[in-house]
């Protein structure tokens, strides 16, 4: 799956409308994700996951930054992310399912607080990428 | 055997009382087709489906969106009894259709997304996670009666 010129245009612009406010929509996801997908908590047994934790403001906004890190490189995900890659691979380990599942909150976050940002063909652009993101960080897995 | 707590059968129906059935299945099949394009496979017979803006316009799309979209009200009126509800159905998209199950989650999710742009801050996490575990239990429901 690549990424057309228009879905590269289409991402930059919506992370450029998104702009600063990236932290609270990398942490909106994280809130979904647990909450929607309560399996995804068994990787956070060290983290506080209740409503307003500081732990998951924290790492919403790290997710956050690398999904931006990655839009302002589009045209080398796997560069930008190469050593958030190591790390999945040889640390977290996190089952390749739940990128999908990150992704999808990620998705409605955009959605419940800029709608009107989410027109068909950026949805479909976001997903693609969001997929490609995660393919980039299990990459390394085997 | 489900079990859905009352808070969730009121995010649910609350929730479905403020649904447009037209606009919002209209918008849900079309963003499916346009998302994940692989999906018109199955409605090749339904005109110009060539770009998002076709897609969004075509009257098959809009009226086949509000179709599902009813059958998911259906659901929603029998939630202690979504087997039951989508049996017929199930073996129709086997025998019939042909259609994959992963298309039902597919759908399911995109429906959630559509939701979540009309309601905004209403559609908390807690209420993505019940409609997340409805289409989920909807998708299950449909494909039940593969064989």
């Amino acid at each position: 799956m690549v990424l057309s010129p228009a879905d590269k245009s289409n991402v930059k612009a919506a992370f450029g409308k998104i702009g600063g406010q990236a932290e609270e929509y990398g942490a909106d996801a994280l809130e979904r994700m647990f909450a929607a997908y309560p399996q995804t908590k068994t990787y956070f047994p060290h983290f506080d996951l209740g409503k307003g934790s500081a732990q998951v403001k924290g790492h919403g906004k790290k997710v956050a930054a690398a999904l931006v890190e990655a839009a302002n490189n589009i045209d080398d995900i796997a560069g930008a992310l190469s050593k958030l890659s190591d790390l999945h691979a040889q640390k977290l380990r996190v089952d390749p399912v739940n990128f999908k599942l990150l992704g999808q909150c990620f998705l409605v976050a955009v959605a419940t607080r800029n709608p009107s940002l989410l027109t068909p063909e950026v949805h479909a652009s976001l997903d693609k990428f969001l997929c490609a993101v995660g393919t980039v960080l299990t990459a390394k897995y085997r | 055997m489900v079990h859905w707590t009352a808070e969730e059968k009121q995010l649910i129906t609350g929730l479905w009382a403020k649904v447009n059935v037209e606009e919002c299945g209209a918008e849900a099949l079309a963003r499916l087709l346009i998302v994940y394009p692989w999906t018109q496979r199955f409605f090749s017979n339904f005109g110009n489906l060539s770009s998002p803006t076709a897609i969004m316009g075509n009257p098959r799309v809009r009226a086949h969106g509000k179709k599902v979209l009813t059958s998911f009200g259906e659901a929603i009126k029998n939630l202690d009894n979504l087997k039951g509800t989508y049996a017929k159905l199930s073996e129709l998209h086997c025998d019939k259709l042909h259609v994959d199950p992963e298309n039902f989650r597919l759908l399911g999710d995109i429906l959630i997304i559509v939701l979540a742009a009309h309601f905004a801050k209403d559609f908390t996490p807690a209420c993505q996670a019940t409609w997340q575990k409805l289409v989920g239990l909807v998708a299950h429901a449909l494909a039940r009666k593969y064989h």
